[in-house]
């Protein structure tokens, strides 16, 4: 069968109309794919437009699938576009993989992506991953049949648990280079093309990483790891059990935020805490210095060892976005359930957005 | 000599993106040595590779390796 037949008769799944998902439907669509299923709960926003180029100022506050169905219609009308305005839970696993020939993850939180790969295992899946972080990009095709019968390696051969707490890792999310996610979305529809036309060779047991700083690429060849299949479901029942949103929380969520104005107005007279690592710029002496604040700084990576200087303290924490000082303020609330504990929202960047340093 | 690379957020915590050690035997010891000079590596998931194989459990590091940290990313 030629690719082109084959391309019109395959049925493709997207989960995320977001940075990666608004290239992948562009060139699915324009390729001639004959039925793409396609699921995001968000509308759009203002915030989306840098790095989301399907959508254009008009289309704000409406729901994203319904402007990926309406402008993907114009583009190619052969398409048959279904669309979900809903989260993507287990159920709608377990009800809809079975339709489609790949997966495609496109989504933009762990919770998503570790719930969407064991679906794949279990239902056995190709599932086309892509992910960026602020200047990074990765893509891989994970649990492709392969000519033995097994299938490759998948997510949680490469990280068989959700990162914990303590990570720097949200940090960096605020601040995605807009085209980063349009590159790497884009490398995924070539991977779900190759993977229907059978043409050339997936990035099975791959993992594709690309740097927009640099431009290099590095690519590292995957294998199996045992420690991950004792954490993927077995089972439909076992899958449907598993909390997603628990196993991925960032677990902070009864941490209380102040923003910039609140902070100057009404919390200066707390120990204000910076627990970035020492090579994080721009310091905030000059600025703790004006405002005449009691302050110190005391990195994220050993805050648990010096807890104890800031016992029965009301701190307000500050990082670079705002993320690792939540965690910082998680820890110390469980330490010493007395103090007043805040995060500065949007951290140090924030201070920097209002002019203060 | 050893070249140690650092990908995505794991930046933030070292500050470079790429390092060069001297010898060491193996990757659990080159874990310790990169946890001592950049301590926020404790808290951060990475998984590691060898000459651009991923490797799952301690292996041997001959001079002139290359060695990849590479984190999960989320973003989307």
């Amino acid at each position: 069968m030629a690719g082109q037949q084959k391309l019109s008769e395959a049925r493709v799944l997207v989960i995320g109309a977001g940075g990666l998902g608004c290239p992948i439907m562009q060139y699915l669509v324009a390729a001639g794919v004959g039925h793409i299923g396609i699921a995001d709960h968000d509308k759009v926003s203002l915030s989306n437009l840098h790095r989301q180029v399907v959508f254009g100022t008009e289309d704000i506050d409406l729901y994203k699938v319904d402007v990926v169905k309406s402008k993907m219609f114009s583009l190619n009308n052969d398409v048959n576009i279904r669309t979900w305005n809903e989260r993507w839970t287990q159920e709608h696993c377990m009800q809809h993989f079975p339709d489609y020939d790949v997966v495609v993850d496109a989504t933009d939180n762990f919770a998503s992506r570790y719930l969407i790969n064991d679906a794949c295992v279990l239902l056995g899946k190709p599932l086309v991953f892509g992910a960026v972080s602020q200047f990074d990009g990765q893509v891989a095709v994970f649990n492709q049949l392969q000519e033995d019968g097994s299938r490759s390696v998948n997510y949680r051969d490469l990280f068989p648990l959700p990162p914990s707490d303590g990570e720097v890792l949200n940090c960096s999310e605020g601040g995605v280079l807009g085209v980063l996610p349009g590159m790497i979305g884009t490398m995924q529809a070539t991977e779900v093309i190759k993977l229907i036309t059978g043409l050339g060779k997936t990035l099975s047991n791959r993992l594709w990483n690309y740097n927009a700083l640099t431009q290099e690429v590095f690519i590292m060849q995957l294998v199996s790891n045992p420690v991950s299949h004792q954490q993927i479901p077995s089972s439909e029942e076992q899958f449907m059990a598993t909390d997603y949103e628990w196993l991925c929380a960032i677990p902070q969520r009864g941490v209380t935020e102040i923003d910039v104005m609140d902070w100057q107005q009404n919390f200066l007279d707390h120990l204000f805490v910076d627990i970035r690592e020492p090579h994080e710029l721009p310091r905030l002496d000059a600025l703790c210095s004006s405002l005449g604040l009691e302050w110190m700084e005391l990195p994220l990576s050993s805050l648990e060892n010096k807890i104890s200087c800031l016992i029965g303290r009301n701190v307000v924490f500050v990082c670079q976005a705002g993320m690792r000082s939540l965690m910082a303020a998680d820890m110390l609330m469980k330490a010493s359930p007395d103090s007043a504990v805040f995060s500065l929202k949007g951290g140090v960047r924030m201070l920097a957005e209002k002019n203060l340093i | 000599m050893i070249e140690v690379m650092f990908f995505g957020q794991l930046t933030d915590a070292t500050g470079v993106s790429s390092v060069i050690v001297e010898e060491v035997a193996n990757t659990d010891m080159l874990v310790q040595v990169m946890k001592q000079r950049y301590p926020a590596l404790e808290s951060s998931t990475y998984m590691i590779a060898v000459n651009n194989a991923m490797v799952t459990e301690n292996s041997i590091v001959i001079p002139g390796s290359k060695i990849a940290f590479m984190p999960p990313f989320s973003g989307g």
